[in-house]
């Protein structure tokens, strides 16, 4: 019973993965870009959600919307600033720029409110559910939630709407996709604007769960959602979905061996494995480059 | 014949410097401050040079440096404050090593590209770190504690053995391989050049003046810790190549004196600094992508000044 | 002027996922003979030089070359057998001087180690010189010799295309691969290289394997031509069989067949 608990507090922890890795892998799919600043958007989304609720005082729910739609909105102003302009730059500029913008968003917050951390107000009573025997917490079951509804809505952007068969045409071929009318400045826009908000989502969900967030909170997290995202398959929906979750439940199994120092080094043993047995990841393409 | 001509102008000039410092170290003018900021920046020039070699000169974009850096540091340490063999000794270790794990990391990665090449080496680096921190024998999290034995002279020493050895690498038939890798690694693989092995080969000296420059970093402070060797240690090392210009030694160099006093000056406020740094380094991405100095030498603005002003 | 086989195809194909890119190609070339490849946009040409310099291993059939079955081998080491190419758009070290891109090409002329170099040795300033001077002869035969100095993304088009077969040849191939090497040309420069690619053939005694588009350049000085069609061999022949050939002129219906 107690291993049914450690599955689902590694699955708490996927959902957070994945939601991040799900940013990195549209992005990386449209652009070809590792966003490095993915993760500190991401601790933004807790900081916005932290006061919201902690200062605001408004509830949950609310908070999480807000914290989305500010973190659009951050996303589509770091496309539209730093890396626009990158489009036809080498990968190594594009991936220094992002580093940059990674390191400047950090330090801009703790420029101005410290390094401190913060605790999150509880947002729902401490009480626990029990299942077959499993005892699993509310807020478990409130970040499944709000997971599984962003993943089904995110589902139906890229596949029943007008905008999500544009970011999978461009993605395709960007070229092709501007001769037959499609807007690609915007779209790119609006796929980090839907990339953000949910890592912005993530961000609450991890204040929540975690109750302690601080500036460099995104860091690892960020680079751990990236991992997930590269084993999933890069550019692919559910290979995000699937690798956030993996990686999460593989974090967890690790340290309830009795591992937790090395928890962080298995993020890194996957990727390597990953990238070296099977670069394109499980749900990913091979690619070939042309002579 | 121009080649040996640069040669001796470095030497004379790294002979200048060195007897200059030495002669303001002995009037008392440099006093411990400035001496510690000097070996400071002599740990970044070996740092900065040796990501030039992978980076600027093969082109393989490694941000895991830092891990190489504390795997110098760590086996230097450990032969100097453990076996209790002298510095210089310790130092060859720890340089030797880190080239080891250069080879170990590289063999297995280097055959990957770009983006995906660029989160390996990360990954190792995080991985070599994490292990520092598993290991009681060096302290773990809370650190080894190591007797201050750098001089400036270890320090000086040790940075034009750098320079000389990856300036002479570079131009030479196996420079000319590497730079080819860089610049097209099919068309370089068609003429007959072992790209692999041309790839570890460089990554394996960059990783071992890391190495060397983590011994020198070690045993300038009282204390390591695996945290010092995080991948902002990395990503400053970074910084310095790509800001200096990839490609141009000279400019690696010049970036990391150049920010070394910067952050010297800045040390009481490190969010200002990173700021700053961070700023600077989306600014020059955008506008000026190749650096400072691109791919071009200090040395080639002094000769055909004619020929350095039609290549732009 | 012919001589013994010098490289020998035999049933090569390559698949890629499901797609069987060229398939059941059948071809040799015997020592100093100068072949052209040509076929419509598309026919699998290229693929076929990267089958023949290693860049692709074929999935199917085998390539001898000078006696030795070329399975598994890298392009590196295809090279040092005896075997270098061109690139249909042009690969130059664009940052590196018109000379180095020679001596790139020239790496495997001297001996010299990393650690000869790295302290500076007597070999490695022998080796050295010793490739300085072949790459100046190179140069000098293509009339390069006056730009050694500028980078070669500097050069102007048509010379970048001539630094590029001098760069192959500075890799001393036996067989010459050229793929599409007067494209984007001017009918003066495409007559100068025509002259040129008879000269270096006779002086260093090449078999030469061409890949292009222009009609004229292939049938005026090629011997004998392979014609390749949505990756299978359609003919081969001499020019005059070629261009009576009804299978060809139907693959190049739609396409310029004469210039």
């Amino acid at each position: 019973m107690e291993w049914i608990q450690q599955l689902v507090n590694g699955i708490s922890l996927g959902s957070i993965y994945a939601l991040i890795a799900l940013g990195y892998t549209m992005v990386y799919g449209i652009i070809k870009l590792i966003n490095f600043a993915h993760g500190d958007v991401f601790m933004l989304g807790a900081f916005i959600g932290f006061y919201a609720i902690a200062r605001w005082e408004i509830g949950f729910f609310p908070a999480l919307i807000i914290a989305m739609a500010l973190c659009a909105i951050i996303g589509v102003v770091i496309e539209r600033v730093a890396y626009k302009r990158l489009r036809n730059a080498t990968r190594i500029a594009a991936l220094i720029t992002a580093i940059g913008v990674s390191l400047l968003i950090e330090n801009v917050v703790i420029y101005f409110r410290g390094a401190s951390p913060e605790a999150y107000p509880e947002v729902l009573p401490e009480t626990s559910i029990n299942i077959l025997g499993v005892n699993i917490s509310s807020i478990s079951i409130l970040i499944l939630a709000v997971t599984i509804v962003l993943m089904i809505l995110l589902q139906f952007i890229v596949h029943k709407t007008k905008i999500g068969k544009a970011m999978r045409a461009v993605s395709l071929d960007p070229d092709a996709a501007r001769l037959m009318g499609i807007n690609v400045d915007n779209t790119i826009s609006a796929t980090f604007a839907i990339g953000s908000a949910l890592a912005g989502a993530a961000g609450v969900i991890f204040g929540v769960y975690y109750t302690r967030i601080e500036p460099l909170m995104g860091v690892l997290p960020g680079l751990k959602a990236f991992i997930a995202a590269v084993f999933g398959g890069i550019g692919s929906i559910p290979g995000a979905m699937v690798g956030g979750l993996s990686l999460g439940v593989v974090e967890t199994v690790v340290s309830a061996l009795g591992f937790s120092l090395w928890r962080d080094a298995a993020a890194f043993v996957i990727l390597i494995l990953i990238l070296i047995l099977k670069p394109s990841g499980i749900f990913g393409k091979n690619t070939r480059e042309k002579v | 014949m121009k080649k040996s001509k640069a040669f001796w102008v470095f030497s004379v000039l790294a002979l200048v410097i060195y007897a200059v410092v030495q002669g303001l170290i002995s009037v008392g003018i440099l006093d411990l401050y400035y001496q510690n900021i000097l070996v400071q920046m002599c740990i970044n020039i070996m740092l900065a040079v040796s990501l030039h070699i992978i980076i600027g000169i093969t082109g393989q974009f490694s941000i895991g440096h830092a891990g190489f850096m504390a795997v110098g540091a760590y086996f230097s340490a450990i032969a100097t404050m453990k076996l209790g063999l002298p510095l210089p000794v310790g130092l060859l270790i720890g340089a030797g090593v880190a080239a080891l794990a250069g080879l170990l990391v590289g063999i297995p990665t280097l055959r990957l590209k770009g983006d995906y090449l660029a989160i390996a080496t990360l990954g190792f680096a995080e991985i070599i770190r994490i292990i520092f921190l598993n290991v009681d024998y060096v302290g773990g999290a809370a650190g080894m504690v190591i007797t201050n034995m750098t001089t400036w002279t270890y320090a000086f020493v040790s940075v034009v053995i750098t320079i000389l050895v990856i300036a002479n690498f570079t131009n030479s038939r196996h420079g000319r391989a590497a730079i080819s890798i860089r610049e097209d690694e099919i068309a370089s693989d068609a003429m007959g050049i072992n790209t692999t092995y041309y790839k570890v080969v460089a990554f394996a000296i960059g990783s071992l003046f890391a190495g060397l420059a983590g011994g020198i970093f070690a045993h300038n402070f009282f204390i390591i810790q695996p945290t010092t060797f995080g991948f902002l240690k990395s990503f400053d090392i970074l910084i310095y190549v790509v800001l200096g210009g990839l490609g141009s030694l000279s400019g690696a160099a010049i970036a990391a004196i150049f920010l070394t006093i910067v952050s010297s000056y800045l040390a009481e406020y490190p969010e200002t600094r990173m700021i700053i740094y961070s700023l600077v380094l989306i600014i020059v991405m955008l506008y000026r992508p190749s650096g400072l100095m691109g791919t071009k030498e200090i040395t080639s603005l002094f000769k055909f000044g004619k020929k350095g002003g039609s290549q732009k | 002027m012919t001589g013994n086989l010098l490289i020998n195809v035999e049933n090569v194909g390559i698949q890629f996922g499901g797609l069987k890119a060229v398939q059941n190609v059948n071809m040799f070339l015997n020592q100093g003979e100068l072949v052209g490849l040509i076929g419509p946009n598309g026919a699998g040409k290229t693929t076929t030089f990267n089958m023949l310099t290693g860049v692709y291993q074929p999935t199917f059939g085998t390539i001898t070359f000078d006696g030795k079955n070329l399975k598994g081998l890298k392009p590196y080491q295809v090279t040092k057998l005896g075997m270098s190419r061109t690139f249909q758009n042009i690969r130059l070290f664009k940052d590196l001087s018109v000379l180095d891109n020679v001596k790139v090409a020239n790496h495997n002329i001297a001996k010299h180690s990393i650690i000869s170099s790295i302290f500076r040795l007597p070999s490695h300033f022998s080796g050295e010189a010793k490739m300085e001077q072949e790459s100046i002869e190179f140069l000098k035969i293509f009339g390069l010799d006056v730009y050694k100095d500028e980078l070669a993304k500097n050069l102007p088009y048509g010379m970048q295309r001539r630094l590029e077969i001098a760069r192959a040849l500075a890799a001393k191939p036996q067989l010459l691969l050229l793929d599409e090497p007067a494209a984007g040309m001017n009918p003066q420069e495409t007559h100068d290289l025509m002259e040129l690619i008879a000269f270096i053939r006779k002086e260093f005694n090449l078999t030469i394997l061409l890949i292009e588009h222009d009609m004229h350049l292939v049938m005026g000085i090629c011997e004998r031509i392979y014609v390749l069609d949505h990756g299978q061999l359609i003919a081969d022949g001499t020019p005059e069989e070629i261009r009576n050939n009804p299978k060809v002129i139907e693959a190049y219906l739609g396409e310029e067949v004469v210039d």
